[in-house]
């Protein structure tokens, strides 16, 4: 069971090279992307029509498509390519998480390795609900499946543990409560951090600039609509990370005799709490620019990256659970 | 902290005489202080001041580090220390920034607390004179019931409803801001938690090694490192006392460990007598205090008798080194060794002390550092024998759990020879007298406090989450039903019927408006229709007819 599981990680992430090479084939080929989007949103996909009509706004004038019509069917194909096989890397993800749960006798979130894979899990399924009620947003896979093909190698090919017990100090109730609460906010974090770059990237675009990273976003969604779903995403997994930070304080306050202590996995949740509500408060203020706030969901993510991986490697504290030495 | 308002705000009068200049500087920094920028910046400062708390050691947290870090870079740490980056969380300068977005805080909610209390009290504004203006417009057939029938389907849907002539008003989402103001309000209630915990607090470690000769009583004394909060006194500890009666440990064939059962007698005027069983994430709860198991060990149990016969017996704990063998280290210490029975007088210079490492499973071969298993598959004992004079008289305070390496420098204290033993083994020394390894008892970490701040702290952590929760999902937004006036410049295109004409108005960013804004027209064009069929469609009636780019 156990081999099993890890196979099937391999799998999904040879899918995820899959469906990121067909997003990024869509991507060349998305020349005339333009005409076919605006004049057909809602035969993107299935399920399409939910959100269809937000968010497009019109490639640049400036731009004239080439051949339209036979680029953009092949554009079209390998987009859609690219979407069923992140559905299948994320079945088979959600497999490999089951059978290394059942393997393990637990729920997979006992160190680093389990912990990535299930974020990152969280991750793509969110993705595929935004994808379902958003098609437009299809492009913004690229990046998504990047980050997927990142974040599951690394976790396979660094952080990789064989299949252990928990430690008595992680059997408890509150593990599944804290540990399934923080996967579920890093997923949507991770998420969100998606359209916040994209954002940043295409507001760039739109107002002009040409140079190299700008560029990529060419193609990509309109501004207003990746901003709007930053936010949405930030905006429902703050408080789901709020929950699991006060969850843990709760079984820290029975484990460790205290609720806060500044650990370093603590410090720097607390780090990342505090940049995330000063998104959403500088996202809710009109005077600050939406990329100014932008920014700083940017480096929240990048403090959730830290605590993920710098405290579980640099520092040592009572959240080492983390399976490396 | 700031809401999106549409209100302009009413011009301020001219001030007739010139305002004092230090009541204007004061007003002016008050202002900036209580601005949402500040608070920005504030939060951003917070977040940047508290990354050294976890990059160096903190005091609070692990002393030992400190130490090591002072010694490590002796000329980096003092300045550091100067600064208070060992204590980070309680620093001058992290306190600061908190105090200050505290105050921030509050200058903040309080004027808003004010307004909002006002605004639930007062009806919905007039209906503005152009709704074609407002973000959400429409044209609807006006129903039979006229704006009667408007003001019932939306109380129906739980709006806030005034009607003024041929005019409704409607307001909705009264919900974000009451939850805003909640999660604000409870943020403050935390940090009062935390203050209460800190003042009224105390904490303390402790290792209890099992038997009745080692039982603990909670005073201040017998603890050898306890926290009182400044409100608290050694006299307010709870009264009562701890023997470990048995401590069960299961650990996995690799050593990790699986599982872990403290049983202790409770004794004492505060508590009943009683039994009682505790583990790791399942605390002993007292009623002043609580009891957490943090590690555990072994302590052997070493008999010297002395060239005189005399023997005495030490079971002091040998601290594990953090390894999964649970190999520990320790020192007996006999500093009333070798008195001599018929003068009755001390010789400081011919006390005997043994340091060691207790390896509960030794390997089969040298050397005997590491423990391979953390239970007694093979106990060895690897002990170093001192004589001399252990310092212990000098009054200096030491750690009873390491001999005094001054001594040791000075030549004071002298190595006499190392042994291995095993259980039951005796090693004789070269002045006669002998060692005995006669066994071990488990010892416990414990770590026994009383936090009365921690209920204020859960409860305003529940209001808080639900306060944000209302906080980011309400919506406040605003409708207006007017009956059209029969003006024919008003340009209805059906003549003859009456029309109504309505204004939606989403107050804050709020995508799905459109929608429901859609879907609101639906019912209210559809009320007397809906009155007889009792289950409305609107639901799923054409959404995008009205629909503006909102989304």
């Amino acid at each position: 069971m156990s081999a099993l599981s890890d196979n099937l990680v391999t799998f999904a992430i040879l899918t995820y090279l899959i469906a990121m090479i067909s997003h990024a084939v869509e991507y060349a080929l998305g020349n005339a992307r333009t005409r076919v989007a605006v004049a057909s949103p809602a035969r993107e996909l299935v399920g399409a029509g939910v959100g269809a009509g937000g968010g497009v706004i019109p490639e640049p004038p400036a731009y004239v498509p080439p051949s339209p019509d036979a680029s953009a069917r092949r554009a079209r194909i390998a987009g859609l390519v690219a979407v069923g096989a992140t559905a299948l890397a994320a079945v088979l993800h959600l497999a490999a998480l089951v059978t290394r749960g059942l393997a393990a006798d637990r729920m997979p979130w006992g160190n680093m390795y389990e912990f990535v894979l299930t974020v990152t899990f969280i991750g793509v399924t969110a993705w595929l609900v935004v994808l379902w009620k958003r098609p437009m947003l299809r492009k913004l896979g690229l990046f998504l499946t990047l980050v997927m093909v990142l974040l599951v190698a690394t976790a396979e090919l660094v952080l990789y543990v064989p299949i252990v017990p928990l430690v008595p100090a992680l059997n408890s109730y509150w593990f599944v409560i804290h540990v399934s609460t923080i996967v579920f906010a890093s997923g949507i974090f991770l998420v969100g951090a998606v359209p916040a770059v994209g954002f940043l990237m295409r507001n760039g675009y739109e107002q002009g600039k040409r140079s190299f990273p700008y560029t990529l976003a060419k193609r990509l969604p309109g501004a207003v609509g990746l901003e709007r779903l930053t936010f949405a995403l930030h905006a429902f997994a703050f408080p789901v990370f709020t929950f699991a930070v006060i969850a843990g304080a709760i079984w820290a306050e029975a484990a460790w005799g205290r609720p806060w202590g500044w650990d370093p996995k603590e410090t720097w949740a607390f780090i990342s709490w505090v940049v995330y509500a000063g998104y959403l408060h500088a996202r809710a203020t009109p005077s600050v620019k939406r990329n100014v706030a932008t920014w700083l969901a940017v480096l929240g993510f990048l403090t959730m990256l830290m605590n993920l991986f710098g405290v579980n490697i640099f520092f040592t504290g009572l959240h080492s659970y983390g399976g490396l030495s | 902290m700031t809401v999106v308002d549409d209100r302009p705000e009413t011009v301020a009068p001219a001030p007739r005489r010139r305002p004092n200049r230090l009541l204007a500087l004061l007003r002016n920094s008050w202002r900036q202080l209580t601005s949402m920028r500040t608070a920005l910046i504030l939060l951003f400062l917070l977040a940047v001041a508290a990354i050294p708390g976890s990059v160096l050691p903190q005091r609070g947290i692990s002393p030992e580090k400190v130490n090591k870090y002072f010694t490590d870079h002796p000329d980096w740490a003092p300045r550091l220390d100067r600064i208070g980056a060992f204590e980070v969380f309680g620093s001058v300068w992290f306190s600061a920034i908190y105090l200050l977005l505290f105050t921030s805080l509050i200058g903040c909610i309080t004027p808003r607390l004010r307004d909002h209390v006002r605004s639930l009290r007062s009806r919905p504004p007039v209906a503005p004179k152009q709704l074609a203006r407002l973000p959400q417009h429409a044209v609807l057939p006006a129903p039979a019931g006229g704006v009667a029938a408007v003001a019932d389907v939306l109380r129906k849907r739980r709006w806030r409803v005034e009607v003024r002539g041929d005019e409704v008003s409607a307001e909705k989402g009264y919900l974000k801001e009451t939850g805003n103001l909640l999660f604000h309000t409870s943020l403050i209630a935390v940090l009062i938690g935390v203050a209460l915990g800190s003042w009224y607090g105390w904490s303390g470690n402790r290792l209890l090694v099992a038997g009745a000769d080692n039982a603990f009583c909670n005073t201040r004394q017998q603890y050898a490192e306890a926290k009182l909060g400044p409100r608290v006194d050694s006299a307010d500890l709870p009264r009562f006392c701890l023997r470990l009666d048995d401590f069960q440990a299961r650990f996995l064939p690799s050593g990790q460990p699986e599982s872990f059962n403290a049983r202790v007698t409770v004794d004492g005027p505060d508590e009943p007598t009683r039994s009682a069983d505790f583990s790791v994430n399942s605390p002993l709860r007292l009623a002043d205090a609580s009891v957490h198991l943090l590690g555990h060990g072994y302590a052997p149990v070493i008999r010297y008798t002395d060239r005189f016969g005399n023997s005495q017996v030490s079971d002091e704990p040998f601290l594990a080194t953090g390894d999964r063998g649970l190999t520990g280290e320790g020192v007996a210490q006999f500093p009333d060794a070798n008195v001599d029975p018929a003068t009755g007088r001390r010789a400081p210079d011919q006390q005997v002390a043994f340091s060691g490492i207790y390896l509960p499973t030794a390997p089969q071969q040298g050397p005997f550092v590491r423990s391979e298993y953390p239970t007694e598959r093979n106990p060895v004992l690897n002990l170093v024998a001192y004589r001399g004079n252990l310092g212990l008289d000098a009054g200096i305070p030491g750690s009873v759990y390491q001999l005094d390496q001054r001594q040791v420098r000075n030549g004071k204290v002298k190595e006499i020879g190392s042994k291995l033993l095993r259980k039951g083994e005796t090693w004789t020394l070269d002045d006669g007298s002998t060692v005995q390894f006669l066994g071990t008892e488990r010892y416990v970490t414990l770590s026994i406090r009383h936090d009365p701040g921690s209920m204020p702290l859960l409860l305003s952590c529940g209001t808080l989450l639900v306060g944000l929760m209302g906080s980011l999902f309400g919506r406040r937004r605003r409708v207006f039903f007017r009956v059209a006036s029969t003006d024919p410049g008003n340009g209805s295109p059906t003549g003859g019927s009456s029309l109504m004409e309505a204004g939606g108005l989403p107050r804050t960013d709020y995508p799905g408006f459109a929608d429901e804004f859609a879907q609101l027209v639906t019912a209210v064009s559809g009320a007397d229709r809906a009155a007889e069929r009792a289950g409305t469609d609107a639901d799923s009636s054409d959404r995008a007819g009205v629909r503006e780019g909102t989304e």
